[in-house]
């Protein structure tokens, strides 16, 4: 938690401020005692910030708590501890009664499209339900908000007295997305919206969200284990490795020039749809399998798997550094640092 | 009998032999109430010894159903199957149930995509490798038990002997995608489907299984037929590509024909539609519009001509797979011409993809 000051100011603020988030799920044994004994440490020390108006891409491969964290900051799960301001209020204080306004503010679309609608509901119930229940329309009004919502969003009017199992995984998410506007937030979470799809529907629902955000002036935080969608949607972007933030910073730079080990190896596991391209990399292939959360590796979490690995990394926990131009690492043998100067020297006592 | 497990395969013969496996007008279709589901609609390939072939498509487009169909998965009251399937001398289709017992497993094996239910969760993994080799190989148990150990070996499982003890869900997801692998294997076959292997896992995992998969055909020559919607894995590893929609090839040719010089519409918005990683953040993507039809009433003609915005009059005709404009080996269902296809796949940004109706 040393550091966590620092990272704070790593993005200067904004919309969304996360400081020091910590969610642990307990594990607990015993019969008549249920006594904890341990925890499931999915986001453990995690603090970034989100302008008004950008997008944040978190990836990170499945387990590495990127969706723990998405709904932490929503409150849908209560944080262990850390802080989370909206737009400066404090949102981890507040009570249900409390955050329902601000809720109007954050919206969440989920990754399963044919989970994250009730089935017994139509479509004009699901994407009008949140405008009734914030008290923002009703009747004939309500009716033209739903219609104008759904060709806001690529579907038509006739589909308002539907069932969604009477469309496609697609629409459905579309579906999802009109339901997230309908209350006109001002920051949409979208944990692994497109996982679920083809790539050419994946094509369509990535060309409405930017086209959404370019007419509501929409904030995103994309959540994603799929790191060409990430770079294409996002304009900074936060590796996750086991609960930790390892890498963070502008798209452009992170993909480009990756300052730690876990983001290089991630980058380049994924094959590049160009043969001749693809012949010519070389491939960093990652050996084994990442650790469990509920047990992870002392000091850095990434030092089993590293190649650069050496004793220091098992013994002290790199602190999160800024390395010039916004772009933060948490690496005690940074890839490329010999040619590029920390631009804060690392003064932390970790 | 050979114990090395790392040993080339018997059966399988040197490259510039005839191919291992030929199909021929395979159609598949399923008798459903809404209707019949014309899940395979005259597909024919073949694979030659040792080549890795690429089938892409979205899902529903009759990749794994051909896939099946092969291996005799997909037969059943409400299914008719056509077509012939050759593999060797062996014709699958129609085959009956002692003789494809000889062919699965001994000279045709499948791995699937979910390694988390492809597996009996209450027997552990070594009994399970073993069970095959018991069933086709006059060993005893505890040979069956150390060529296990070498299999899980071979396939880059650390601690194989302790491990074989283990159930399948002392596996993570990779590990059991590799002991799926192994059980493939443990015939040696020379020939494996994998039917989606990567898509249930992570990258840096992904990166591992195909990895062993490219190993295994490099140094046994073991022929693949990989189902996969991921252009990128295609790139990475396949010979020849083939690329389904609804139920029919669209195109096939190799690797650089496919990327470099598509034919057909499809497969531009294919190559158009990838959010690539090695690309900056850029326009917007060239999507393909609406969705794939329905395989009741597949639309007349050329299947994509509802979504293609080149379609033209022609378009109602169905086009047979054939050479058309494409280089030698390079077949595809297109009307276009191959000027008109050579302007048509080059966006403004220079890069191959589908026009956007919509801009």
């Amino acid at each position: 938690m040393s550091s966590a000051a620092e990272k704070a100011t790593a993005d200067g603020g904004g919309l969304l401020e996360v400081t020091d988030l910590i969610k642990h799920f307990p594990i607990k044994s015993g019969v008549l005692v249920n006594r904890q004994v341990g925890a499931v440490r999915a986001v453990d020390g995690v603090s970034f910030g989100v302008k008004e108006g950008e997008t944040l891409g978190l990836v990170g491969e499945s387990g590495c708590g990127k969706s723990t964290l998405a709904r932490s900051i929503l409150q849908l799960l209560k944080p262990t501890s850390g802080s989370v301001r909206f737009r400066g209020t404090e949102l981890t204080e507040l009570g249900r009664r409390e955050l329902r306004p601000l809720r109007r503010e954050m919206q969440m679309i989920f990754q399963d499209p044919y989970a994250s609608l009730n089935p017994r509901k139509r479509v004009g119930q699901i994407v009008g339900d949140p405008l009734k229940l914030h008290g923002l329309a009703s009747g004939k009004e309500l009716d033209r908000r739903v219609q104008d919502l759904l060709e806001r969003v690529g579907l038509s009017a006739e589909h308002i007295k539907r069932f969604p199992h009477e469309f496609s995984g697609g629409q459905r998410q579309r579906i999802g997305v009109a339901r997230a506007l309908s209350l006109e937030p001002k920051m949409i979470i979208a944990d692994e919206p497109v996982s679920a799809l083809d790539v050419s529907i994946q094509a369509q629902i990535v060309n409405l969200l930017e086209d959404l955000q370019d007419e509501f002036g929409l904030t995103y935080v994309f959540v994603a284990h799929d790191l060409g969608v990430v770079r294409h949607v996002s304009d900074r972007i936060a590796v996750m490795y086991l609960g930790k933030i390892v890498e963070i910073g502008p798209a452009e730079e992170v993909y480009s020039n990756p300052i730690h080990p876990y983001t290089v190896s991630l980058l380049s596991a994924v094959p590049i749809p160009d043969p001749r391209l693809n012949a010519s990399r070389e491939q960093v292939v990652l050996e084994g399998d990442v650790p469990s959360p509920a047990n992870p590796p002392e000091a850095c979490r990434f030092h089993t798997r590293c190649p650069r690995a050496t004793d220091i990394c098992s013994e002290v926990e790199p602190p999160l550094v800024n390395y010039g131009n916004d772009h933060w690492a948490a690496c005690h043998h940074p890839v490329g640092r010999e040619q590029r100067a920390p631009a804060a020297p690392a003064a932390q006592t970790a | 009998m050979s114990t090395d497990t790392l040993s080339s395969a018997p059966g399988v013969g040197g490259p510039g032999k005839g191919p291992l496996l030929e199909v021929d007008d395979l159609r598949v279709s399923f008798r459903t109430e809404d209707g019949m589901v014309q899940a395979v609609d005259g597909v024919s390939f073949d694979v030659k010894p040792g080549e890795v072939l690429a089938v892409v498509g979205e899902s529903g487009c009759g990749k794994s159903v051909t896939a099946m169909t092969l291996m005799g998965l997909t037969r059943g009251p409400n299914a008719q199957i056509s077509g012939t399937a050759q593999l060797g001398e062996t014709e699958l289709i129609g085959a009956d149930d002692s003789a494809l017992r000889e062919v699965r497993g001994e000279r045709l094996a499948m791995i699937f995509q979910d390694p988390m239910t492809s597996m009996n969760p209450v027997y552990k993994v070594g009994d399970q490798i073993s069970e095959q080799i018991l069933a086709h190989r006059d060993l005893s148990k505890a040979e069956a038990k150390q060529r296990s150990i070498e299999l899980l070996k071979a396939v880059g499982i650390p601690g194989a002997e302790e491990r074989i003890d283990n159930y399948p869900h002392e596996f993570s997801g990779g590990m059991r995608q590799r002991a799926m692998i192994a059980m493939g294997l443990s015939l040696e076959p020379p020939m494996l489907i994998a039917d989606e292997p990567t898509t249930a896992l992570d990258v840096t995992i992904q990166a591992q299984i195909l990895r062993l998969l490219k190993q295994l055909n490099t140094e046994r020559g073991l022929a693949v037929i990989l189902i996969t919607h991921d252009l990128g894995v295609v790139a990475d590893i396949a010979d020849r590509v083939m690329v389904m929609y609804a139920g029919r090839v669209v195109e096939t040719g190799t690797l650089d024909q496919i990327f470099y010089e598509p034919q057909h519409p499809y497969t531009w918005g294919l190559l158009g539609s990838i959010m690539r990683l090695d690309r900056p953040r850029g326009a917007r993507l060239a999507q393909i519009k609406g969705q794939p039809p329905s395989l009741i009433e597949p639309p007349e003609g050329c299947h994509f001509r509802p979504r293609c915005p080149h379609a033209f009059s022609r378009c109602t005709e169905k086009p047979e797979l054939a050479q058309r404009s494409g280089s030698p080996g390079h077949l595809d269902r297109c009307w276009l011409s191959g000027e008109q296809k050579k302007t048509l796949r080059t966006l403004e940004s220079g890069d191959i993809g589908l026009e956007d109706a919509a801009a």
